[in-house]
């Protein structure tokens, strides 16, 4: 199209030359792969993740480059934006510069066109017909007709031209394929956040990257109700409402207000046999002050609500802040001897007065069910559901944090029944378990009850005094001496061990003790150790129980496993999940498009053009017909600007058809 | 689809044609009406529509949807409802259980891959001819194999049930199968059996990778889908980007076909093999109308596409990786088709620019799933 007028190029003034250039098919052709190859980018870079996450990945000088370049957000970058906006100027000037031949060419049947260029056409032939040219125009232009072709007669002086065409909407084609690129573009363009942009630009918005409540949020980072477009989203909890939306800006957002308020009723999920989730639905009631009563819709996903022209979209979900009722054991007398009872939920926080430090407790998350493998073995196959679990974060002054994750109901080991505790310092780190003991009648009492006996000094001292008495019972004669020396060991076995269980008394011996007695004197201490435990247990805790119950000793053997890791474990308190009532919310994403139809439009014109283009050749034939005596001679000539080689036949053919055709028929015979 | 001779070669009986499809659509209305909302029945509708237009150009065409429709349904009669007769009844064991359907297909794709090329070495057109019937056998057994899974989707169980292009290894049988089909209407249209083998090569990668992917990976289970694909328009997008790829990747063989012709005719333009292979021009004609069909369809599909995340995902364009992909293989070939319109580029130059938008094409169809994530829920591998 662009070559024909390439050499005068450079004598044209600046404008033409310009406009030439930016119409010309080479432009276009780079323009569109340019367009995919920075298309790649935004596909193989995570598009809007949190800014923290790129700085770790490509470390801060190479974080700050890209930022520049808007890699983080490619697609609304300038510098795209303006590759997208060349290709559109280029195909208007591309359009402008061609319709008005396209147009003339869908119409004219090119009557002026001379002998001898038909002459010189790929596809001409000749005959005679033993007609004259008065009787055989009717009939040519009759079977011309019959395959389609429009036509019309001129005089050349003595001669006369039947030219024909069919197909010329072809032409139509190439117009609607490039306007179309050009309506789409343009109705993006209403859908884009351009208009974001230049209000940030100017300094009008301002993007909010705080955690802030709504409430709170400044005004120059909110958005009126307005006709712009918009894409953004909200979460709400089941049974409460909203009537704004967040909408992501790079590392920020900016809080879009909705014309109308959106309440959630209910949330559910579908799951099919096999527990796959099977559909994801909220119960909207739109509040709208142009509305007598709220409207009611149930929204799934592929299923939105279109409600003045904003689109409500099931996006995801969560926890809507769960109400838990918890009780607190405390695994250590400075948190008192008896269960505290604690009515919270979840992303809700509390203070835990812990002697003299305080800790936040921070309800994290709440499962209704955790069908999962065994949390305690490695087996992934054997999936159970280990009921309902809560999951919260236990932060002391200092601003650490660690993780917890306790399950409701209690978990059976070996025949016997545990509640199991999951404690880690960090995310990345596995989850370690605790296995509390479960008593007779269900509870921790009795665990607890060993517990505060242990960390009770008079009792270990009793305790302790007892145990010595019987050891040196077997001496002829006292020597109080040694009685001291045994007393103050046995006690501070036990203190050891509720400061760092059985390993601390190991260390101890490993670094306290001269070499030489190590190897005995070891399992003697950790002898009188567990000889400790059991006469505390059974004088303090259970008294009345014989100690040669295999029942009470298994469960001394577990209490002690408990006591001993508990000092890993880090919390004062074990919290038993009692009683709950699930509150979902659910993460709409809202929508508003006014270049959508416009797109759509747009994408009409693409499909019907492209199919126009390559499916509707645009094929001419013209035939001079000439007196010879009382003969005609016939030249005929064709083009078509498709497929060239199916033309072949097809002008075979028709010049076969016109061969034949003679007064009597004007029908063509097939063969 | 204007070419005169072709209407007139049907033009014969094509009023049976039309007439057993409308029976046909009645019928599927008349015992399904009850779960097809109105889209579905538009869809239906237009199915029975286009396959109308498909079997007027191409009688082929009608031969085998008679036979996969007998195939199909003797098939459902065999099960019942009991999915458990694919065990014990001979039929479906060994021929007509989706499973066993699909391999006869790869074994006959296999086969014809093979005869195409020998009939190629020994010149031989009978070989050639024997290549197109197992290719059309294949097709058929795919094609079939496809139904009786759609039906066996929902013997699973009631609320399981989904048409058969919504995973990877579902799309794999539909590649195969549309690709076969597209090249077996250029070969009754152009008469360029000598390209079989070439375009079955690109086949047969598909049905080694469906197999691997089934034995490996046991892709072939029937798991329910994830609410975001549960949509008629996963009817129409998934098929219609496969006439888009299947094109595509028919074009780039024929580059290939058309570079080793090229090649040879360079070294000895008299040899044996040139003569019997087809004209440059026409070899170089076919690769341009496969990609002229392969962009239109793909342009349908994108915007198919865009439709229904608009309807899924709050936006018609959200530059999710896949979508992304699609654009950059739709402008690769809108920038191929104008240096071939406009700059009147043909040939070698365009041979190659096809093979390397097979490329781009298998990366938005395959590696997009494999090494990039998005809100596109199906076949991460
Ligand atoms: C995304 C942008 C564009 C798309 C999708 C597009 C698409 C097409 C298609 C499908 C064809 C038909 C090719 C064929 O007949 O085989 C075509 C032809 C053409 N395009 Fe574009 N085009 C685009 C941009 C442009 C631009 C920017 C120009 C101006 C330089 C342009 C100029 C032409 C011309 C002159 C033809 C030949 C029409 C004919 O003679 O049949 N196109 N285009």
């Amino acid at each position: 199209m662009s070559e024909q007028d390439q050499p005068r190029l450079h004598n044209l003034p600046f404008r033409r030359r310009l406009v030439h250039f930016l119409g010309s098919m080479d432009l276009a052709i780079t323009l569109l792969l340019t367009l995919a190859i920075a298309s790649v980018i935004g596909t193989v870079l995570q598009q809007n993740q949190p800014y923290t996450d790129y700085v770790i990945k490509f470390g801060p000088f190479w974080f700050e480059v890209f930022e520049q370049l808007g890699l983080y957000d490619v697609y609304s970058a300038l510098w795209f934006l303006a590759i997208l906006a060349l290709l559109v100027i280029s195909t208007s000037v591309c359009v402008v510069r061609n319709a008005p031949s396209m147009i003339r060419d869908i119409w004219q049947l090119r009557t002026q066109i001379q002998k001898k260029s038909l002459k010189l056409m790929q596809h001409h032939a000749e005959w005679s017909a033993p007609q004259t040219v008065s009787a055989l125009t009717p009939i040519y232009q009759q079977q011309l007709k019959a395959q389609g072709f429009r036509s019309r007669l001129t005089e050349k002086n003595g001669a006369v031209l039947i030219s024909a065409m069919r197909g010329g909407m072809n032409r139509l084609g190439y117009l609607f394929t490039h306007i179309a690129i050009v309506v789409i573009c343009l109705g993006g363009l209403m859908d884009s956040n351009l208009p974001l942009k230049i209000a940030e630009w100017q300094g009008k918005l301002q993007i909010e990257t705080r955690d802030l409540a709504i409430r709170d949020i400044p005004a120059n980072s909110r958005l009126p109700v307005s006709d712009l477009a918009f894409r953004g989203s909200v979460s709400i909890p089941e049974g409460r409402g909203a009537e704004v939306a967040f909408l992501p800006v790079r590392d920020g957002y900016l809080l879009q207000a909705l014309p109308f308020r959106i309440e959630v009723e209910d949330f559910r999920i579908e799951h099919y046999a096999n527990g796959q989730p099977k559909s994801f639905e909220s119960d909207l009631l739109i509040h709208d002050p142009e509305r007598a009563t709220p409207l009611a819709e149930t929204i799934s996903v592929n299923h939105p609500l279109i409600y003045r022209e904003h689109a409500i979209y099931q996006a995801s979900f969560g926890d809507g802040g769960s109400k838990l009722s918890i009780e607190a054991w405390p695994l250590d007398t400075r948190m008192g001897q008896q269960p505290v009872s604690l009515e919270t939920k979840v992303f809700a926080n509390s203070e835990l007065i812990w002697g003299d430090t305080t800790l936040r407790l921070e309800m994290t998350s709440f499962r209704p069910f955790n069908i999962n493998a065994d949390p305690t073995e490695d087996d992934p196959d054997n999936l159970r559901n280990f009921g309902p679990s809560i999951g919260y974060k236990l932060r002391a002054p200092t601003g650490e944090a660690r993780e917890y994750e306790n399950y409701m109901l209690p978990v059976t080991r070996d025949g016997r029944e545990f509640y199991l505790s999951g404690v880690r310092n960090s995310p990345a780190e596995q989850f370690a378990y605790l296995y509390l003991p479960v008593d007779e009648n269900g509870g921790l009492d009795k665990f607890v009850a060993f517990s505060g006996a242990l960390h009770d000094a008079d009792k270990t001292k009793r305790v302790a005094n007892t145990m010595m008495l019987d050891a040196l019972s077997v001496l002829p004669d006292k020597d109080p001496q040694l009685e001291a020396s045994l007393q103050l060991t046995l006690e501070t076995l036990i203190a050891m061990f509720m400061r760092g269980g059985f390993d601390e008394v190991r260390n101890f011996v490993e670094n306290e003790l001269p070499e030489a007695e190590r190897d005995n004197l070891a399992p003697a201490y950790l002898g009188m150790l567990r000889e400790m435990l059991a006469r505390m247990y059974f004088t303090e805790v259970v008294p009345e129980a014989n100690p040669e119950d295999p029942e009470q000793v298994q469960f001394l053997q577990d209490a002690v496993d408990a006591m001993g890791s508990l000092p890993r474990y880090g919390s004062p308190v074990f919290l038993k999940l009692n009683d709950f009532e699930h509150i979902q919310s659910t993460g709409l994403q809202i929508a508003k498009a006014p270049g959508k139809n416009t797109v759509y439009f747009g994408c009409l014109l693409l499909v019907i053009g492209v199919f126009l283009l390559f499916y509707l050749p645009q094929r001419r034939m013209w035939l001079w017909l000439e007196a010879d005596g009382n003969e005609t001679s016939v030249l005929m000539a064709g083009t078509s600007n498709r497929n060239s080689r199916e033309f072949n036949a097809v002008f075979a053919r028709q010049k076969q058809l016109l061969v034949g055709a003679n007064g009597n028929s004007a029908e063509p015979q097939t063969t | 689809m204007t070419s005169t001779e072709l209407t007139q070669k049907s033009a014969r009986f094509n009023w049976w044609w039309p007439l057993l499809l409308l029976l046909a659509t009645i019928g599927i209305f008349y015992f399904y009406h009850a779960t097809l909302d109105v889209y579905e029945t538009s869809i239906l509708i237009i199915t029975a529509i286009a396959m109308g237009f498909l079997g007027y150009f191409w009688p082929a065409f009608r031969w085998h949807s008679i036979v996969v429709s007998a195939l199909s349904l003797s098939a459902l009669q065999l099960y019942g409802v009991d999915l458990s007769r694919a065990e014990n009844n001979f039929l479906l064991q060994y021929l007509l259980a989706s499973q066993s359907a699909l391999m006869w297909m790869s074994a006959l794709f296999l086969a014809a891959t093979v005869t195409y090329f020998a009939g190629l070495w020994r010149r031989s057109d009978y070989l050639e001819k024997i290549g197109t019937v197992l290719t059309w056998a294949a097709t058929t057994f795919g094609m079939t194999g496809l139904m009786v899974r759609w039906r066996e989707t929902h013997m699973m169980g009631e609320d399981i049930g989904y048409i058969p292009v919504s995973n990877l290894y579902e799309v794999f049988i539909l590649f195969a199968v549309i690709t076969a089909l597209l090249y077996l209407y250029y070969e009754h249209r152009y008469q360029t059996r000598k390209l079989g083998g070439f375009v079955l090569l690109v086949i047969s990668a598909a049905v080694f990778f469906q197999l691997w992917y089934m034995f490996e990976r046991n892709a072939d289970e029937i798991q329910p889908l994830v609410p975001a694909l549960q949509s008629y328009w996963m009817k129409i997008h998934v098929p219609a980007n496969f006439i888009g790829y299947g094109s595509f990747a028919m074009a780039a063989m024929i580059g290939v076909a058309y570079l080793l012709v090229n090649w040879r005719q360079q070294k000895n333009p008299t040899s044996a093999w040139v003569q019997a292979m087809p004209s440059l021009s026409l070899i170089d004609d076919v690769m341009y109308k496969s990609i002229a069909l392969g962009f239109a369809f793909f342009t349908v599909a994108t915007i198919l596409g865009a439709l229904w995340a608009a309807e899924a995902w709050g936006g018609y364009w959200s530059w999710d990786p896949k979508e992304t992909w699609a654009l950059i293989v739709w402008l690769n070939y809108a920038a191929w088709l104008h240096m071939r319109m406009t700059k009147g580029w043909s040939g070698v130059p365009m041979a190659w620019w096809a093979i390397v938008g097979l490329f781009v094409t298998l990366f938005a169809f395959l590696g997009v799933n494999m090494f990039l994530s998005g809100l596109h829920s199906y076949g991460t591998l």
